[in-house]
C-alpha cells in the first residue's frame, strides 16, 4: 500500500510543480463549450436541450488531451521501466498513477462544468446531475483512457491513434452522462442513469488496472 | 492407432500451403450459394405485403450485418488465444480477419441506408443499431490503425489482442447503452424463442445468404492469412524452398 501512496503523491507533486499543463486542459474544455453557441446560435430555446452533451463531448475530448501525459514522461525518463520490475503488483501502480491523473484532471473538469452549463441555461437540478454525472464519469475516461495510452506508448502518431482508440469505447459514458441530464430536465429522475455510470465504474475500476498492466508489459518488452 | 497431433496445423509452415489448398473451395462454395440465394431471393421469395420490393435488400443487409458482429468475436477469440499462449498463426488470423470484418460492417451500414430511404424515407437514422454498427466500424477501424502504427510486428499483434478483447468486452454494453438511448429499428425478425415472422421461404434465403458469406469470408481470410505468413516468414528456410519450387 506504501508504494500506491508514494507514487500517488508524486504524480500529484508533478502534477503541481507543472500547473500550467492541467490549466491548459480546463481552457481547452471552456474553449470547445465556448465554441458551440457561436456555431449553432444564441438562442436559449436551442441551447438549453444540447447543453449537457456539449459539456459531455468537450470533457470526453479534453480527458484525451491529458492523456498522453499520463505514462510518456515516465516513459521517457525510465522511470516506468523501474516499476515495472519492481515486486509490487503492476495494476496497483497503474491504479495510483490513474488516480492521481483524475484528481489533476478530472476532478477540475467536474468543478468547471456546472459554470459552462449554466451559460447553456441548465438550472437547479439540472446543475447538480451535470456536475455528479461528470464526477461519476472522469475516472472511467480516465481508466479506459490509460488503456489507450498504454498501447500507443511511444508510437509515433499515438496522439491522434489514442483518440481512434479511445473515443468508441467511451460511448456509452457519454449516453449516460448526457442522458441524466436530460432526463432530470423531462422531470424523469436521474437516478437510473446515474446508477448505470456508477455501475459502469465499478466494472471498469476491476477491469481496466490489469489490461493497462498487460499493455505496458506489451510497449515495453 | 496412431497420434493425430492436433497441434500440426498450428505451425504457419504446415498451414500455409493448408490455407493454399482449402481456399478455392471456399470461393466455389461461396459462388455456388450465392447464386442459389440470389435466385430465392429475387425470383422466388414472394413480394413483400407492407414493403413492396425494397425489402430484398434484406438478403444482403441481414447476412452482412450478422458476420459483421461474428467476425468481431471471431477476430478477439482469435488475438485472446495469440495473447494468452503465445501463438503466432492465431494473432496473424486476427489480423487477415479485421478487413473482412470491417468491409461487412461497411456493407451492412451501406445496404441499411439504400433499405431506409424507402422504407423511413431517410439515409440515415440515429437509431441504436445504426449507431452501434457504425461503432462496430471504428472498432475495427482502430484494431486495424493500432498494428499498421507498431512496426514490430510481435508487439502489434499482442497489443491488438489486448484492444481487441478490451473492445469485445465492451461491445454488449455499447450495443445496451445505444439501444436504451433511441431505438426506431425495427425489431429483430428472427427471434429464437418465437417463430419467424417472415415466409419460410424468406428465411432460407437469408440463411442461405449468410452460409455465402461464411464461406465467402473463410475463403478470403485464408488468401489474406497466407498473405501474411509470407510476409512474415519471408526469411524462414521453408518459405523460399516452396519459392523456388515454383519458380
Amino acid at each position: 500500500m506504501s508504494m500506491f501512496q508514494a507514487l500517488l503523491r508524486r504524480d500529484l507533486l508533478l502534477v503541481y510543480r507543472r500547473r500550467a499543463d492541467a490549466i491548459t486542459v480546463l481552457v481547452f474544455f471552456s474553449i470547445v463549450v465556448s465554441l458551440f453557441p457561436l456555431g449553432v446560435g444564441a438562442d436559449p430555446t436551442l441551447l438549453r436541450p444540447i447543453g449537457a452533451g456539449v459539456v459531455w463531448v468537450a470533457a470526453l475530448l479534453s480527458s484525451l488531451l491529458s492523456l498522453q501525459r499520463l505514462f510518456a514522461a515516465d516513459h521517457a525518463d525510465g522511470t516506468l521501466e523501474q516499476i515495472l520490475l519492481s515486486p509490487q503488483p503492476l495494476p496497483l501502480a497503474v491504479l495510483a498513477k490513474v488516480l492521481a491523473h483524475w484528481i489533476a484532471t478530472g476532478i477540475p473538469l467536474a468543478l468547471v462544468a456546472p459554470l459552462l452549463g449554466m451559460q447553456f441555461g441548465l438550472t437547479g437540478d439540472a446543475l447538480l446531475v451535470l456536475t455528479g454525472g461528470v464526477l461519476l464519469g472522469t475516472p472511467i475516461l480516465s481508466l479506459v483512457g490509460a488503456v489507450g495510452a498504454a498501447l500507443t506508448l511511444g508510437l509515433r502518431g499515438g496522439n491522434l491513434l489514442v483518440a481512434l482508440l479511445i473515443l468508441p469505447l467511451n460511448i456509452p459514458v457519454l449516453i449516460l452522462g448526457a442522458g441524466a441530464v436530460d432526463a432530470t430536465q423531462s422531470g424523469l429522475g436521474a437516478e437510473a442513469h446515474l446508477s448505470l455510470l456508477a455501475a459502469l465504474l465499478i466494472a471498469t475500476l476491476l477491469g481496466t488496472p490489469f489490461a493497462v498492466a498487460a499493455a505496458l508489459r506489451i510497449s515495453l518488452d | 492407432m496412431a497420434k493425430i497431433n492436433w497441434f500440426k496445423y498450428a505451425a504457419p509452415a504446415t498451414f500455409y500451403p493448408l490455407a493454399g489448398r482449402l481456399y478455392p473451395w471456399f470461393y466455389g462454395l461461396a459462388l455456388v450459394l450465392g447464386v442459389i440465394g440470389l435466385y430465392i431471393g429475387f425470383f422466388v421469395a414472394p413480394t413483400d405485403f407492407q414493403q413492396g420490393e425494397a425489402y430484398r435488400i434484406i438478403f444482403i443487409h441481414v447476412p452482412a450485418a450478422w458476420m459483421s458482429m461474428f467476425l468481431y468475436l471471431v477476430m478477439a477469440g482469435y488475438a485472446g488465444i495469440g495473447l494468452v499462449f503465445n501463438t503466432r498463426l492465431s494473432s496473424m488470423m486476427a489480423r487477415a480477419i479485421a478487413p473482412t470484418g470491417a468491409l461487412f460492417t461497411f456493407l451492412a451500414l451501406w445496404t441499411g441506408s439504400m433499405w431506409g430511404r424507402p422504407m423511413w424515407g431517410t439515409y440515415w437514422v440515429w437509431d441504436a443499431r445504426l449507431t452501434s454498427e457504425l461503432i462496430l466500424l471504428f472498432l475495427y477501424i482502430g484494431f486495424m490503425a493500432l498494428q499498421a502504427a507498431i512496426d514490430d510486428p510481435r508487439r502489434g499483434d499482442r497489443a491488438g489482442g489486448v484492444l481487441a478483447l478490451v473492445g469485445a468486452i465492451n461491445v454488449p454494453i455499447i450495443y445496451f447503452s445505444v439501444k436504451w438511448w433511441n431505438t426506431l429499428h425495427q425489431g429483430s425478425s428472427i427471434n429464437l424463442t418465437k417463430a419467424p415472422s417472415m415466409a419460410a421461404i424468406m428465411l432460407w434465403g437469408m440463411l442461405v445468404m449468410a452460409l455465402c458469406f461464411w464461406m465467402y469470408s473463410i475463403a478470403v481470410i485464408l488468401s489474406r492469412v497466407q498473405c501474411v505468413i509470407a510476409e512474415r516468414e519471408k526469411r524462414a528456410a521453408w518459405l523460399q524452398e516452396l519459392a523456388s519450387e515454383v519458380s
